[in-house]
Parts: C-alpha cells; sequence; structure tokens
C-alpha cells in the first residue's frame, strides 16, 4: 500500500483537530461527561508514563505510586479545609515531583531489572502506607468528604461532570502543551538520543544520568497532575488509584496507543477506556483474561500500537531544503 | 525468638523453592519473567486438586505438582518466551503481565476465586518439642524440603556436565554457544526445571501461605526482592536471601505488626543500595 503522505502543515491541523473533537464530545456525548473526563485524565497520566518509558526508556511498572501521590495530596488538601483547585494541582505536581525526583536517584542507576525491582517496590510500599493510615487516608474504603471549591472562584463543580469535563480539558491540553514542548526542547532531544544510543550520548558531553533524572522527575510530576485531576473531579480518591494494577493498566494503555510517541497515551485511553466502558457489565475476570491475551497478542505480533501502525501508513513529507 | 527464626526459615525456603528458577533464568537469558508465580499456583491447585478428588498421597501430589508445573514451563518456553530472549525487556515484562492476568482470569473461572480446601496429612500435622520449644512438623518439613532442593541443585549444578554447561552460558552465553553447547536447548530444559521447582514450592506451601488465584500478583514483589537481592543467576544467593526475607518478615509481622509489609520493603532497598548487584554477584558482573 502507498504510504500516505502528509505535510508538516497538514500534520499540525490533524493535531488541532484531535484536539477540537476532544473537545466537541462535550456537545457530542453529554450524557458520557464523567467517562471523557477519564478518559482525559488516564490519557494525560499516560503521556507522563511515556516520558519516562518511551522516551526516557526507563522501565518502570510503578507509576502509580506517582499518580496516586497527587490524588492523595489534592484529596487531603479538598478535605481540610483548602478546596481551591488550581494550587491543589500546583501541590499535587510538586509533591508527586520531589518524591519522584528523589526516587530517581535509586531509579537510574540500576540495570533494567532493577529499575523494575525498585518501581514495583516503591508502588507497592506505597499502596501499603495507604492501607495502613486508614485514619489518614480512609483505607480501603478510599478518601471521602472533599470539598472542592469552584474553578477560579467562578465555575462550582457540578452533578452533571460538566464543569469537571471543561476543567479538566483545560489541564490535560495545558498540560499535554507542556510536554510537548519539553519533548521538542534540546532537553528532549538528548532524551531521544540517551535512549538511542546511551554510550555515544556520554561520550559527546551530555550527562547521561542527570538527564535521566530530570525526565523520571518530570514524568512523576505530570502523573501527579493527573492523579489530583482525577481525585477533584470526582471528589474522590480510591486505594485503587495507587497499587500495581493501575500501574499495570496504564502500561497497558501505553502500549495500545503506541509508545514513544506524543499522542500514543491519549490514543490508548480513548480505546481503552471505551472498550472497557462497553464491556463493563462483563465479569471482571473475562475483562482480565482478555487484557491478559491481548498483551500476549500484542508482543507475538509487534509492537507499535495504534499510533506505530499510523506511522506505517503515514510518512511525513520531507521538508524542502 | 527461636520461635520466630524457626518460622522464618520455613517461609524463607518455600521463598527459595519458587523463586530459585526466576534466578536461574534471569541468570541465563536476561529475561524478565513476572509470571513466575503462576507456575507455583498452578503446581499448588494441581497437588490440592489431586488429593482432593482422587485421594492422592501428599507425596504423590508433591511430584505430580512438579511434573504439571514443568510441563506447562516447557509447553510455554516452546510458544512464547524462545521468541522473545533477545526482545527489549518492556516486551518481557508485558507477556509476561499477559501471562498473570490469564492465569488469574482462568483459575479463578475453574475453580472460583477463594482457596482450595487443602489438609495436611496426619504424619505432618501436631508438633514436636526440642529444646523446650514446640514446633511445628509441618514447617521442619518445609525446612528439609528447602535444605534437600539446594543440596540436590548445588549438586547437578557444581559436579555434572549439565551444571558445568549451564554455568557456562550464565557466565557468557556467546562463548558458551561458541565451544559448541546448545544453549538454547539447554535454557529449554533449566526453564523447566525452575518452572517445575516453583510448582514444588507452590504445592508445598498448600498449608502455609494458602493459595488463590491472585497470589502471581501478590507474592511477585517477594520473589523479584529475593532474586534481587540474592544475586541472579545464583542459587546460594537467592537462598540466603530467602532465609533473610522469611526472617524478616516473619519477624516484623510478630514483633511490629503496625510497621507489618513495610520491613521488607525498607530491607530491601537498603540491600539494593548495599549490593546493587546481590549478596552473591555472578561472575563477570563488577
Amino acid at each position: 500500500m502507498k504510504p500516505f503522505v502528509l505535510s508538516s502543515a497538514q500534520l499540525r491541523a490533524a493535531e488541532i483537530a484531535f484536539w477540537l473533537v476532544l473537545a466537541a464530545s462535550y456537545f457530542l456525548m453529554p450524557n458520557h461527561l464523567t467517562l471523557l473526563s477519564q478518559i482525559m485524565v488516564f490519557g494525560l497520566f499516560a503521556v507522563a508514563l511515556d516520558m519516562a518509558l518511551g522516551y526516557a526508556g526507563i522501565l518502570t511498572v510503578g507509576h502509580a505510586a506517582f499518580f496516586g501521590a497527587g490524588a492523595y495530596t489534592a484529596g487531603l488538601l479538598a478535605k481540610h479545609g483548602w478546596g481551591e483547585p488550581l494550587s491543589g494541582l500546583l501541590a499535587a505536581l510538586a509533591v508527586a515531583g520531589m518524591l519522584g525526583y528523589a526516587l530517581s536517584y535509586l531509579v537510574v542507576r540500576g540495570a533494567d531489572l532493577t529499575r523494575l525491582m525498585i518501581t514495583i517496590g516503591v508502588c507497592m510500599l506505597l499502596a501499603e502506607l495507604v492501607n495502613r493510615l486508614s485514619s489518614i487516608t480512609g483505607g480501603t474504603d478510599g478518601l471521602q468528604g472533599m470539598e472542592v471549591w469552584p474553578v477560579l472562584g467562578l465555575f462550582a463543580f457540578d452533578l452533571f461532570g460538566k464543569t469537571a469535563f471543561i476543567y479538566t480539558f483545560v489541564m490535560v491540553l495545558l498540560m499535554f502543551l507542556l510536554v510537548r514542548l519539553v519533548l521538542r526542547s534540546p532537553f528532549g532531544l538528548a532524551l531521544r538520543g540517551i535512549h538511542d544510543n546511551r554510550k555515544r550520548m556520554s561520550a559527546i558531553g551530555s550527562p547521561v544520568e542527570a538527564r535521566l533524572r530530570m525526565a523520571y522527575a518530570f514524568s512523576a510530576a505530570v502523573a501527579g497532575v493527573a492523579g489530583a485531576l482525577l481525585a477533584q473531579s470526582t471528589q474522590f480518591v480510591g486505594i485503587e488509584s495507587i497499587g500495581f494494577n493501575r500501574s499495570a493498566e496504564i502500561l497497558i494503555i501505553l502500549v495500545l496507543g503506541g509508545t514513544g510517541r506524543l499522542y500514543g497515551g491519549l490514543i490508548g485511553a480513548i480505546i481503552y477506556m471505551l472498550v472497557h466502558d462497553w464491556f463493563a457489565d462483563l465479569n471482571p475476570e473475562y475483562w482480565m483474561f482478555w487484557l491478559g491475551i491481548f498483551l500476549i497478542a500484542v508482543v507475538m505480533l509487534g509492537r507499535g500500537g495504534v499510533m506505530g501502525a499510523l506511522a506505517r501508513r503515514v510518512r511525513l513529507q520531507e521538508k524542502a531544503r | 525468638m527461636g520461635i520466630v527464626i524457626f518460622d522464618g526459615v520455613a517461609y524463607g525456603m518455600l521463598l527459595f523453592l519458587m523463586a530459585v528458577g526466576l534466578s536461574i533464568t534471569m541468570g541465563l537469558m536476561n529475561f524478565v519473567n513476572l509470571a513466575h508465580g503462576s507456575f507455583a499456583v498452578v503446581g499448588g491447585y494441581t497437588a490440592a486438586v489431586l488429593m482432593s478428588q482422587t485421594g492422592m498421597g501428599y507425596a504423590a501430589a508433591l511430584g505430580a505438582a512438579f511434573v504439571a508445573a514443568a510441563l506447562l514451563g516447557a509447553v510455554l518456553e516452546f510458544v512464547f518466551y524462545r521468541r522473545l530472549y533477545r526482545a527489549h525487556p518492556l516486551d518481557q515484562v508485558l507477556l509476561s503481565i499477559g501471562m498473570v492476568f490469564v492465569s488469574i482470569a482462568a483459575l479463578t473461572y475453574f475453580f472460583g476465586p477463594t482457596m482450595l480446601p487443602f489438609h495436611l496429612p496426619p504424619a505432618l500435622q501436631g508438633q514436636f518439642s526440642v529444646a523446650g520449644m514446640e514446633l511445628s512438623r509441618y514447617r521442619m518439613f518445609l525446612i528439609v524440603c528447602g535444605v534437600l532442593v539446594l543440596a540436590v541443585l548445588l549438586l547437578v549444578l557444581g559436579r555434572t556436565r549439565y551444571g558445568a554447561m549451564v554455568r557456562a552460558a550464565v557466565d557468557n552465553q556467546r562463548v558458551a554457544g561458541g565451544t559448541g553447547i546448545h544453549v538454547q536447548r539447554l535454557f529449554f530444559l533449566t526453564f523447566s526445571l525452575g518452572c517445575g521447582l516453583a510448582g514444588l514450592g507452590g504445592a508445598l506451601s498448600l498449608g502455609m501461605l494458602g493459595l488463590e488465584p491472585s497470589f502471581p500478583l501478590k507474592y511477585l514483589v517477594y520473589f523479584l526482592i529475593v532474586v534481587c537481592v540474592g544475586g541472579a543467576g545464583t542459587i546460594t544467593g537467592p537462598f540466603i536471601a530467602a532465609l533473610l526475607v522469611g526472617i524478616v518478615d516473619v519477624a516484623g509481622k510478630y514483633y511490629l505488626p503496625e510497621a507489618g509489609a513495610f520491613l521488607i520493603y525498607v530491607f530491601m532497598i537498603v540491600m539494593l543500595l548495599l549490593r546493587p548487584n546481590g549478596i552473591v554477584p555472578r561472575k563477570g558482573l563488577t
């Protein structure tokens, strides 16, 4: 099949169209606003994971630690009298980012197996912590009693999720643009270089470990914002937002969309959440079974996800020199 | 104090049995197999079902558990694992998480989400007293089994031709292949053996841990801790690590119940900081 050639102007138009369609879903699917908000939150989370996994090449199966840390930060703030949403997001960003930076010293130095181990270990450690401190976090019942104030003092969160959708959409778009900017900066190019050839990058004088630490911390911070968005828009934090299963789920979403590609996480989240919603009546064991089969199939039949398949069909036009 | 160490050692023996296969496969082929716990569960279920349905004895059921898990491992190695030795670790992680999910779903579908009923044979019930301590016969049996398996493994790996080939391949796979060792067949055998040992461990653990379908996820971290802290690719490393983990975990639950599972993670992080390549690092790693 002849590849479909796309000029860079058309690519930009496609990007804008993607976000317009996402915004238009507010009018197209008015009864599913909560689901749509969740899709965007998970999309942002997957984009955050992609920074660490796809771009920096750090094998991690414990990113829910940061998602959960952000969610509990925003949730606890709102529960104990500071329900201002934007500063809650900033607090979540700071907490998750600092946690990520502290952990990055452990994560970056090891080999793949050690990294995997430490990320899983920390994630489970935090989940256990949340479970034990049930007087503060609500334990397995989840954190209840959050009071989130109106956004900018004007738009109160309503029962139908209208404000939540718009708030989530704007925040996810802003964070996504930030990630896009960072990944296209010299820093992002350095990450790409490290991912492709680590030895050569250190040979040309790039501080490999410091770059990876920054990428990991930044990825953690964005994941924290995603967690905080979910907490604020649903006014609830469940214990499942921090465990291993959430980490595996987001990994599946990212792989479904395609790793190392800016839109992979978002596309993966849209497909995964919609399919999950359609089969919501299904017994959870069946869901797990098909998820497992899907994972095995993805690995055996080749990687790249949806974006990878698209990239094989669509070529970018070479820039005229 | 003595009883805590005794229980910890018994628990550590189970962890050793279930994790030693993982250590070898990780050392031999650098394969990150998160599905190793699934083989333990398969072994445990085989033993429990055989004992309750056909009235098979415990010893025979242990053998059957070994065979069932080893056969399953052999089939999966042939169909899936073999193709991914040189793949990116992410692919290996995804494949094995997929297998864990499928195994949980399948076992829940066939046997329900709860633990299977299991009764220890009369010979292993009750206690006996040594130096004023009442020790459980079953736990003593676990310790004996663990030491036996360790001895057999050390003998096989240290004294036989097969063991020499495995050690060569762990140290340097390419050179081993160059001297005419059929590394792929070697790995096939070793993988099946490791899975069989995991199955044996699963069957032995029936009376202590209780097997349920979600076991592979619940104990995944423990296996990985044992392998990582001990040193992938060795036998004695995971043995020492498993005993330490068992004692730390049991002591933590006994003396500091509110700290619970934390102790084990803190232990892991400290150990990995002190010895990033494990207690017994394999040759060639500095």
